[in-house]
């Protein structure tokens, strides 16, 4: 088969009319990525982290709402999700927030739910990953801290967090990646993000090889960075004396 | 303002054209799993053999499938490949070229995460099993089939089912080809009817219900075949 490539395309003006070209929107989407995936990481992050610390305490209401929790998230497709919080949730807020919400320019509103969506979507792993990390520390850790006069709440603080959160590095990266990879589901609900950019620029040029080339690097180059980094701070934060915290 | 008022009454006339999609969502599970379960074996065979250009192709085409969202994997199969596939699979112009790419699509990139755990349930192996089996006369290749393999598949078919239950969810997103599954079933009649919310919220439940009663039987399976998968490293 013979195909001719055509990369002049990525510095032709868009044919919108908008004063940029299509390597422009490329890297306005993948500016949207890395904004939805980092502002959904933080939301991962903080919520992933109680639930997980939730899931280790005794109580047992406690482990069933944190239980169900993690596995509403889970059992419901990502893209169903997506749908769920941009179309459904706005008509079952009550009152205000629900019309404040219907009355924000779709894009904003768009990204509002991606937001919520990955974040919520992404902490439900985060917590799993939490639990486990927390459960894999020997029963003496947390022995040694209450034998030292520590309360509960110390020695999460001051023993179990911290060694735990040194082995919690490459798996949370691993779910760092996978919220990046799982951004893209954005695109269905009218996010311009990389792989929405790109399908817009397949439909105005038609140049449809170069265009999934130019989402496969970009995702490509996001995963090389994330890994990187998510190396050096295995790296930097790993104890002397061995890397399993014992 | 009024609160939403629900119209779950129109869900009993949608059910005939729920379960043709449910049918498509079933049968692009069922194929993924059986051809990515295949080809993952394969793959991890080609990993760890001895030829250094195919352990070299495995593990560049594990790498590119797990680098790249499902999504667009999707998107590439049905934008790009339509005419290599019709081509290539001398298929007639009357088929359905998204349900092709579909099931293309979903059986390779699934055979990639199968790699990796199919070559986790390998490396928990212990590697005595493998020099038994060399030392009673078996070529490499015998001691990978007959003793070492069977044992790492049985020590991950927890995960091997968990990772089904992904694919069932994952089926969904051939929403962004517009091939008829379950869930776009659901979001294209309610976007017709106006019976938007009902009707994700109803595809939503089913997800659960379905997804909820599958982990359940895993983790019982789990159980009972009593194998320690948590100390793998995938």
């Amino acid at each position: 088969m013979s195909y001719r490539w055509d990369w002049a395309v990525f510095v032709q003006p868009v044919a919108t009319g908008e004063p940029t070209t299509y390597l422009g929107w490329i890297a306005a989407g993948l500016e949207a990525t890395v904004g939805i995936a980092l502002a959904g990481w933080i939301v991962a992050l903080v919520i992933g982290t109680a639930m997980g610390i939730v899931r280790t305490l005794p109580g047992r209401w406690l482990y069933a709402c944190s239980a169900t929790y993690v596995a509403v998230f889970r059992n419901i497709p990502l893209i169903v999700q997506f749908f769920i919080w941009f179309w459904a949730v706005p008509e079952l807020l009550p009152g205000h927030l629900g019309t404040a919400i219907k009355h924000m320019p779709p894009t904003e509103s768009a990204a509002l739910a991606s937001v919520v969506c990955l974040g919520l979507f992404t902490s439900a792993r985060v917590c799993e990953q939490v639990r486990a990390g927390l459960q894999a520390l020997p029963a003496g850790q947390w022995a040694a801290g209450l034998s030292l006069g520590l309360s509960r709440f110390q020695t999460y603080r001051y023993v179990l967090l911290p060694v735990a959160a040194r082995n919690l590095v490459p798996p949370l990266t691993s779910e760092f990646l996978n919220i990046v990879k799982n951004s893209s589901v954005a695109s269905t609900i009218g996010v311009l993000e990389l792989t929405a950019q790109a399908q817009r620029m397949i439909d105005y040029t038609s140049r449809s090889y170069e265009s999934f080339l130019a989402i496969v690097v970009g995702y490509a180059l996001l995963t090389g960075i994330i890994m990187f980094v998510g190396r050096r701070i295995e790296r930097s934060v790993r104890l002397s004396f061995g890397s399993d915290g014992r | 303002m009024m609160a939403y008022r629900f119209h779950w009454s129109v869900i009993p006339k949608d059910l005939p054209e729920l379960s043709r999609g449910l049918h498509i969502t079933l049968e692009i599970t069922v194929v993924a799993l059986i051809a990515g379960f295949c080809l993952g074996v394969l793959l991890t065979l080609c990993r760890l053999s001895r030829s250094r250009p195919l352990a070299a192709f495995a593990r560049a085409y594990v790498t590119a499938f797990r680098a790249v969202p499902l999504l667009v994997v999707l998107l590439g199969f049905f934008l790009v490949a339509p005419q290599l596939l019709q081509t290539l699979l001398h298929l007639p112009a009357s088929t359905d070229i998204r349900r092709v790419s579909a099931l293309i699509a979903f059986s390779l990139f699934e055979a990639a995460y199968y790699a990796e755990i199919i070559r986790a349930g390998i490396n928990s192996v212990p590697v005595g099993q493998n020099q038994a089996a060399l030392a009673l006369g078996m070529t490499p290749l015998q001691g990978m089939l007959r003793i070492v393999l069977p044992q790492a598949l049985r020590a991950v078919v927890p995960l091997l089912l968990t990772q089904a239950i992904i694919l069932f969810q994952d089926t969904s997103l051939v929403y962004v080809i517009g091939l008829g599954d379950f869930f776009t079933i659901a979001s294209n009649v309610g976007a017709r009817d106006g019976t938007t919310v009902e009707l994700i919220l109803f595809a939503g439940a089913c997800y659960f219900v379905a997804c909820t009663v599958m982990s359940a039987v895993v983790q019982r399976l789990h159980r009972r075949l009593g194998v320690a998968t948590d100390s793998m490293t995938l």
